[in-house]
């Protein structure tokens, strides 16, 4: 477990955060900008020092009363907004820079490794970051933080700087950590997007506080939540990969609620791919579609109607075992297709994104 | 063509380069953490500490020479210590000049020096911190290396400016050969005596060496040339 309460004021800006996560996987802290999640976060790096916080990580305690941990004795990685590589260092002094900071006998992941993993060979022996992209830039400080192995690992926004194919690019780096290293990452993040490809634990922050925190789905399909308010609301489905359709180049991913069609994708049969379902792409059908040119129609049934607005509704639904659809619809088609909770219908998905 | 400068002018250009180097190396000491201190610094003394440093670009030399020598007398408060210590009175001594030159030349090494480190990010400290460094670990890994230009800035102005003195070696060192007679007081002297020729010798000598410094620090530094 990952244990913390931190208490702090500036003027205009007070964080009151208790925080409990499981100490594994993708933690994501999710809210508006000015929401306290980067304070959060530099508090349990110790970069920001509050009185009377306490924090503990798994079984080490490092801050509680007068007790407090500097920021250079944790063994965390942190990788900030912006790259932030030292410029008078070349590419590889700055891999080594953390590096040669720890004991032998801690290191956890070797350099060789880390430069493969996220594709820095052919960047290792330049001599100075200044020419790099925002993306190579950021891959570097990632490859820096994680080569102090370290046992929990802050990361800040670390695409928020970057443009939208930098972002293409880093995404699957970020992906494969998260699927080779046994590191808990706690990740800040404003866009659900990244949040649904990425986080198994989601933390969200309202106003310096901690609202909710949980298993990532089970916060998505939280209709009470300001996710569901969000224009991207919606679920993530864990599918594999079932089947390839070359003629129609489709691919099938299969899941206990059924099969989903989306285009063609490289991965492999039987590779694990995480699906997002956007809310305002599932209508809703009280007996099953004909004739329809969506091909994506799963059975489903209503487990909780909540107004989001004056003409909306959200609708939470459950496929198959334990896999779960948010719907938006108007609250007119709520009324004639006298829906209620407990209902048996037909959810047609218009849309998917695959997302890992 | 004989000997440009006589015995006595080689002896006050030695004098004066000791002095300056002995200066420039205490300076470097003294006002490296003075204006780290005034870089990071979120106190209220932040502009009367930074105003105390800066008052020697403005004050005339013979006013700083002038309480250096009371304090420094046998009634002033750094005499009574001296005397008590057994080194006796500093006016008129080597070790005076040292210390009236490093209050003169004080603010021409701290502000650069302050400029250099305000120059660097607090992230970059912070970076260093997250990657197991220690205060002093960064100071020497990180603020260093990138306050370089910096250093040279306030070393080669600390110098230079040391060598330029007047004023306050008037007040303090007076006019002691090998002791505290340096080359600005050496060409003093010679005007004095009418000795004209020599006094173009020494000057064209400084200017020269003001000029090449200058020109040196302005080139090698790349400051605010970076892309």
């Amino acid at each position: 477990m990952i244990q913390a309460r931190f208490d702090l004021s500036y003027p205009g800006f007070a964080l009151h955060a208790e925080l409990q996560v499981f100490a594994h996987g993708v933690i994501a802290l999710f809210g508006p900008s000015g929401s306290g999640k980067t304070t959060l976060l530099r508090c349990i790096a110790g970069l920001e020092r509050t009185p009377n916080g306490a924090l503990q990580v798994k079984d080490e305690v490092w801050q509680s009363g007068e007790n407090f941990l500097p920021v250079h004795r944790r063994p965390l990685g942190y990788v900030f907004q912006e790259a932030s590589l030292f410029p008078h260092l070349s590419v590889r002094r700055n891999l080594e820079y953390g590096l040669k900071r720890i004991p032998p006998e801690q290191h956890k992941v070797q350099l060789e490794q880390v430069v493969e993993w996220l594709g820095l060979s052919k960047l290792i022996d330049r001599t100075s970051p200044a020419g790099l992209s925002g993306g190579e830039r950021q891959r570097v400080a990632i490859a820096r933080a994680l080569l102090t192995s370290p046992r929990l690992l802050l990361m800040d926004e670390p695409l928020s700087a970057l443009d939208t194919a930098s972002k293409r690019e880093i995404l699957p780096y970020l992906e494969r950590l998260h699927s080779e290293l046994d590191i808990p990452v706690i990740y800040v993040s404003h866009s659900l997007d990244e949040v649904a490809r990425l986080a198994d634990q989601l933390v969200l922050m309202e106003q310096g506080r901690v609202i909710a925190s949980g298993a990532l789905n089970e916060m998505l399909g939280r209709l009470d939540l300001p996710t569901a308010h969000l224009d991207d609301a919606g679920s993530m489905i864990e599918t594999s990969v079932a089947d390839h359709d070359e003629e129609y180049h489709l691919t099938r991913l299969d899941f206990s609620g059924g099969s989903l069609w989306v285009s063609r994708v490289e991965h492999a049969i039987g590779s694990r791919v995480r699906a997002r379902v956007l809310a305002r792409d599932v209508s809703i059908a009280t007996v099953a579609p004909q004739g329809s040119s969506i091909s994506n129609i799963l059975a489903a049934r209503i487990d909780e109607i909540r107004d989001e607005g004056p003409d909306r509704v959200n609708l939470r639904l459950s496929v198959g075992s334990g896999q779960m659809l948010l719907s938006r619809i108007t609250r007119r088609s709520r009324d004639q297709l006298n829906l209620t909770i407990g209902m048996a219908v037909y959810a047609q998905v218009k849309s998917v994104a695959l997302i890992a | 063509m004989e000997s440009a400068f006589s015995s006595a002018d080689l002896s006050a250009i030695w004098l004066t380069f000791k002095l300056a180097a002995v200066v420039t190396v205490i300076l470097l000491l003294i006002g490296t953490p003075i204006a780290w201190w005034l870089a990071r610094t979120p106190s209220w003394w932040k502009g009367p500490v930074g105003a105390v440093v800066a008052l020697p670009i403005v004050l005339p030399p013979t006013v700083i020479g002038f309480y250096l020598l009371v304090a420094m007398g046998p009634s002033g408060p750094l005499g009574a210590l001296t005397q008590a210590m057994g080194i006796g009175l500093l006016p008129f001594t080597f070790a005076g000049l040292v210390i009236a030159s490093v209050f003169y030349s004080l603010p021409f090494v701290v502000q650069p020096l302050q400029n250099a480190f305000e120059a660097i990010p607090e992230r970059a400290l912070e970076t260093a911190a997250t990657l197991r460094a220690s205060a002093r670990d960064t100071f020497f890994s990180v603020v260093l290396p990138l306050a370089k230009p910096g250093f040279l800035t306030a070393s080669v102005l600390g110098f230079a400016h040391t060598v330029g003195e007047f004023g306050v070696v008037l007040m303090i060192g007076g006019n002691i050969p090998d002791k505290t007679r340096v080359v600005s007081v050496q060409i003093y002297d010679h005007v004095e005596a009418m000795e004209y020729a020599s006094a173009h010798w020494l000057s064209a000598g400084m200017v020269v060496f003001a000029f090449v410094v200058l020109l040196a620090l302005y080139t090698l530094n790349p400051t605010g040339k970076r892309k």
